[in-house]
């Protein structure tokens, strides 16, 4: 995987570089929140604030690790990622999060599982949506009613099992 | 009483049918979690905790060390059929697995694998049965700073020794110990790192975490990655019975893996992977015909499948007796042992022995099933490798995020009529940070393992120094703890050299890291 590197062996990596700076960003913010908490004398040696300071400054110390790391493009090579699919699963589980309390459990799952078919090239969502709805209401009936799992519940679930909208 | 009394007790009580049941039940997701390409026994353990939850706790863990061997086992299915491993133990399983696969010895390959997988599961659960009461004893004299230094040589092994950098496993690790942080501080109820977010109050559900690392970050892998869109299945030809040149090539290996594997698990040193990893590496110094490595040699898949094994069953050394898991999986069954207010520990073996000579046993039953499971039905789950992958996916993500509302389904925050699961937000903001973990080549694992020994270790910590009042001295005072920390050291360093010059020879196209 090392091939291809010599060329561009001066020019640090961008993305690691990036990933130091939220490690760091991380950091900061620990320190900040462990800073502003009030804490007993009685406390104050071995009290809850020790934990935060040692982890925070264990996350510089990796922030400038991985920062030298992209000087000397430690990281191995990375595929080039379509970020296409990317887009459409985390919609869905962002379409699921939105209509879990209206449209409950089984639309809200089924549109989820359209999406990430979608993701993985399997279409059109007019199918893909209503067999996911079908599947997750099968699974929500089994795990809710057989397993007493507390779930979401909505408009199908209702019209499904006690035969009312209501 | 001797453990064999003990032990005896425990497998009348696993031969229960409820707890055979159970075993059944765990055996078959197992293998077929391990098959599976993308999911494995963590994950399945963490999407069933909930589910668990009323359940009978004994029979809930049996169930999950089911999982945890059965996972064990149908990674190699996938690793020489697909040359795809199903989980990172059997990486190296496909360097001659599939080699062997395509020259139409797959049977055999796999027969290897199964009867190792057997052999290795079988000689280190009775290895477990009788170093487990002997480890308690000496267990039950450890102060909090004897176990503050055994979470670090935990934390050292699970993230350095892991993978091919340090760096990136320990980075991986302080991300898992910043997330244990969040939430009210057990000892004194101030909350840390809330940020006024009521949802976060008790912290981060390590199955929230360890569902969205491991389901939703591969899910968004897979998906995304030219290279792994596109997967070749080897079908299997000829037969599938081992000749008896294939017999005499295998025994050997599977007790010299055996012997490499637990240890490895128990001490502990490292995960299932290191051990096929050097299994892997002593095979080939022990060969006769060192020539045919590379290029299908049974030994290759004999001795790594028994050592992977192996380890799994050492795993639960350090994971009962100690409270200490070393691996994702072994984590996620210690949060399975708690939800049933059960604390792994020397303690359990005292006041649980039942319940732990009943799980052990029944380890025994498992993996007898898992040998007929694997043998005479391998047919059954190469199939699973043909559901196409929107499926495949689409389901998973399904079950991922059903675990997670099942586990958590308040729907605590939103905007108007609109309510949000606070939950399944989490679920997808680690989904991408696993995504941006796999992408930047950072072991899972430390994650996981963070947050959930990170706050058990701050306990430890701070107990130890409020009985010294503040004296830093007493955590390197007694000499457990300086054997251990010793040994954390060596845990770093051993594996530099190793990175140096075995993995060279192992793995020459991946690249070392030496940071």
């Amino acid at each position: 995987m090392n091939t291809g590197n010599s060329g561009n062996m001066r020019r640090p990596d961008g993305a690691a570089l990036v990933i130091a700076a939220i490690l760091a960003g991380i950091a900061v913010v620990i320190f900040w929140q462990t800073s502003l908490m009030r804490v007993p004398p009685v406390q104050q040696r071995v009290g809850p604030t020790v934990f935060p300071y040692v982890v925070a400054t264990g996350l510089v110390f990796l922030a400038i690790g991985t920062a030298v790391s992209a000087f000397r493009n430690g990281f191995p090579a990375r595929s080039k990622d379509d970020f296409r699919p990317i887009v459409w699963i985390v919609g869905g589980l962002v379409a699921q999060i939105l209509l879990l309390s209206t449209a409950g459990f089984s639309i809200a799952t089924g549109v989820l599982f359209g999406f990430t078919a979608k993701g993985f090239g399997r279409g059109p969502l007019w199918k893909t949506i209503p067999a996911g709805a079908v599947f997750a209401f099968i699974v929500w009936f089994i795990f809710a009613k057989g397993l007493q799992l507390s779930l979401p519940t909505g408009v199908l679930e209702r019209l499904l099992t006690t035969g009312s909208f209501q | 009483m001797s453990t064999f009394d003990l032990l005896a007790q425990g497998l009348i009580a696993a031969l229960q049918w409820q707890n055979l049941l159970y075993a059944l039940i765990g055996v078959t997701l197992g293998t077929a979690v391990g098959v599976l390409p993308g999911i494995g026994p963590a994950l399945t353990v963490a999407l069933l905790l909930p589910v668990t939850y009323k359940l009978d706790p004994a029979g809930s863990l049996i169930m999950f060390a089911g999982i945890y061997y059965g996972g064990m086992y149908g990674g190699s299915t996938t690793s020489i059929l697909l040359n795809t491993p199903g989980e990172s133990a059997s990486i190296v399983t496909a360097l001659e697995g599939n080699k062997m696969a395509r020259q139409g010895r797959g049977g055999p390959a796999l027969a290897t694998a199964a009867i190792g997988s057997f052999i290795a599961g079988l000689l280190a659960t009775i290895g477990l049965a009788f170093i487990a009461p002997w480890v308690v004893r000496f267990a039950l004299s450890f102060g909090p700073a004897d176990y503050f230094a055994l979470m670090v040589l935990a934390f050292v092994t699970v993230s350095a020794a892991f993978g091919d950098s340090a760096l990136r496993g320990l980075t991986a690790l302080f991300i898992g110990l910043g997330l244990g942080l969040i939430g009210i501080d057990l000892q004194t109820g101030q909350t840390r790192l809330a940020f006024g977010i009521p949802d976060l109050l008790d912290g981060i559900e390590v199955t929230t975490l360890a569902v969205a690392l491991f389901a939703i970050g591969e899910t968004l892998k897979t998906s995304s990655d030219p290279a792994q869109i596109n997967t070749q299945f080897t079908a299997i030809k000829g037969s599938v019975w081992m000749t008896l040149e294939d017999w005499r090539r295998s025994w050997a290996s599977w007790l010299r893996g055996t012997v490499i594997g637990f240890p490895i698990g128990a001490m502990p040193a490292g995960g299932a992977d290191v051990a096929s990893f050097l299994s892997y590496s002593a095979e080939k110094s022990f060969s006769k015909k060192p020539e045919e490595f590379g290029h299908g040699a049974i030994e290759g898949v004999a001795g790594p499948e028994a050592a992977n094994n192996a380890s799994a069953a050492g795993t639960l050394v350090p994971l009962l007796t100690l409270g200490l898991p070393t691996t994702a999986t072994a984590a996620i069954m210690l949060a399975g042992f708690q939800q049933f207010g059960l604390q792994p520990g020397p303690l359990l073996f005292t006041n649980n022995a039942p319940l732990v000579w009943a799980l052990i046993a029944s380890l025994l039953v498992a993996n007898l099933m898992l040998l007929v499971l694997n043998l005479p039905l391998i047919g059954v789950w190469v199939r699973l490798l043909t559901i196409p992958k929107p499926w495949l996916y689409g389901g998973i993500l399904v079950f991922a995020t059903l675990g997670t509302l099942g586990a958590n389904g308040a729907m605590s925050t939103g905007f108007g009529p609109v309510r949000i699961s606070f939950e399944l937000v989490l679920l997808l903001a680690f989904g991408v940070l696993g995504y941006i973990l796999r992408r930047f080549d950072y072991p899972i694992a430390p994650v996981v393992v963070g947050l959930i020994l990170g706050p058990m270790a701050e306990q430890q910590l701070r107990r130890a120094l409020a009985i010294s009042q503040g004296d830093v001295g007493i955590l390197l005072a007694s000499p457990v703890s300086m054997v251990l920390y010793a040994a954390a050291a060596a845990a770093i360093i051993i594996p530099l050299i190793m990175r140096l010059r075995g993995k060279g020879a192992v793995l020459g196209q991946l690249a070392s890291d030496e940071d």
